[in-house]
């Protein structure tokens, strides 16, 4: 079925155009690449801070709000980066073993920062003025996960290349 | 000279274990990129607030104080894996253009950053903290992103060649 909608895909006029036109595939990684660096620099800041170990002038409802924008927004870049390199290239992706763990771990991070921030929304809306002290240890696996998957998303993405 | 220079790179044995692996090469590269996207996304966090577009909140020094340790630590890490990449395959990358452009433009952004830092930044205690960033710092933080974008494009450029 996987290879059905490849063969599909990679029939379409968008598919065609995007393969066909010699600068499209680079200059939409390059913009991917970008994307993928203001992620990673906004959830190593703010992952650290989770951690105790940067930034810990400002509170986490304060980095939150400076950080959390930025991930969402180019959050939003990589989606639609990411569909143009599949459409130009189904095979390359769909069915790439580096791709699906990407996927996977790119769902695991979104669930791990939205359950993060549902928690530390509630805290504020008690009347808190950051997280509740009794969420710190929340707060330090949260920014432990969130920065081995983020890296790992970044890894397999770049892996995409090399595997099957 | 330098031709001979970079084959006897070439023949080094960390470099021909690279070349002879099939999963140095992309390992070395994930972690590179990896690298390459800290360093470049934490300077764009520093040009932006000087650029007066984001983080106005904040102090410039005492932002970069928080950030630019470990942009250092990213870029350290870049130059080790960078280096390692380049080694397996010397002559091939000296020769090609997006690599001496991507060189090229590294050492016009660290020259960019060591005028800033000896001129502009030496007052940071007095326009760092006010609600505009002065033009100096504009100019530096808008040349700063525009040559890493430079740098992120002739990196992955060095790959299709």
């Amino acid at each position: 079925m996987l290879d059905g909608f490849i063969q599909w895909l990679g029939a379409t006029q968008a598919s065609l155009v995007i393969s066909k036109v010699f600068w499209i595939i680079p200059t939409v990684q390059i913009a991917h690449i970008l994307a993928i660096s203001v992620v990673l620099a906004s959830m190593a800041m703010f992952d650290l801070r989770l951690l105790g170990l940067a930034g810990t002038r400002s509170s986490i409802a304060t980095l939150s709000r400076r950080f959390m924008p930025w991930l969402w927004g180019a959050l939003i870049v990589l989606a639609l980066s990411g569909s143009i390199l599949i459409i130009g290239e189904p095979k390359r992706a769909l069915g790439n073993v580096s791709f699906e763990i990407k996927m996977g771990l790119l769902a695991t991070a979104i669930a791990v920062t939205l359950r993060f921030q549902a928690i530390l929304k509630r805290d504020l809306a008690s009347g808190g003025a950051d997280l509740a002290a009794s969420h710190f240890g929340v707060a330090k696996i949260t920014g432990l996960l969130s920065l081995v998957l983020w890296v790992g998303i970044a890894i397999a993405g770049r892996l995409i290349a090399y595997s099957g | 000279m330098f031709d001979s220079f970079l084959q006897w790179l070439e023949s080094t044995s960390p470099a021909v274990a690279i070349s002879e692996s099939s999963w140095l090469f992309p390992g070395i590269e994930s972690v590179h990129v990896v690298a390459i996207a800290l360093v470049v996304g934490s300077i764009t966090m520093v040009d932006l607030r000087l650029l007066d577009v984001n983080l106005r909140d904040r102090p410039v020094g005492e932002l970069t104080a928080e950030i630019l340790p470990w942009t250092w630590l990213s870029f350290a890490v870049a130059v080790c894996t960078g280096a390692l990449l380049f080694a397996s395959n010397a002559t091939h990358y000296w020769g090609t253009v997006p690599f001496r452009a991507k060189m090229l433009l590294l050492l016009l952004a660290g020259l960019n950053m060591v005028v800033f830092h000896a001129t502009t930044n030496k007052s940071v205690e007095v326009w760092g903290t006010q609600a505009h960033t002065p033009r100096a710092a504009k100019i530096s933080g808008g040349v700063s992103l525009s040559l890493w974008i430079g740098v992120v494009t002739f990196g992955r450029w060095i790959g299709f060649v």
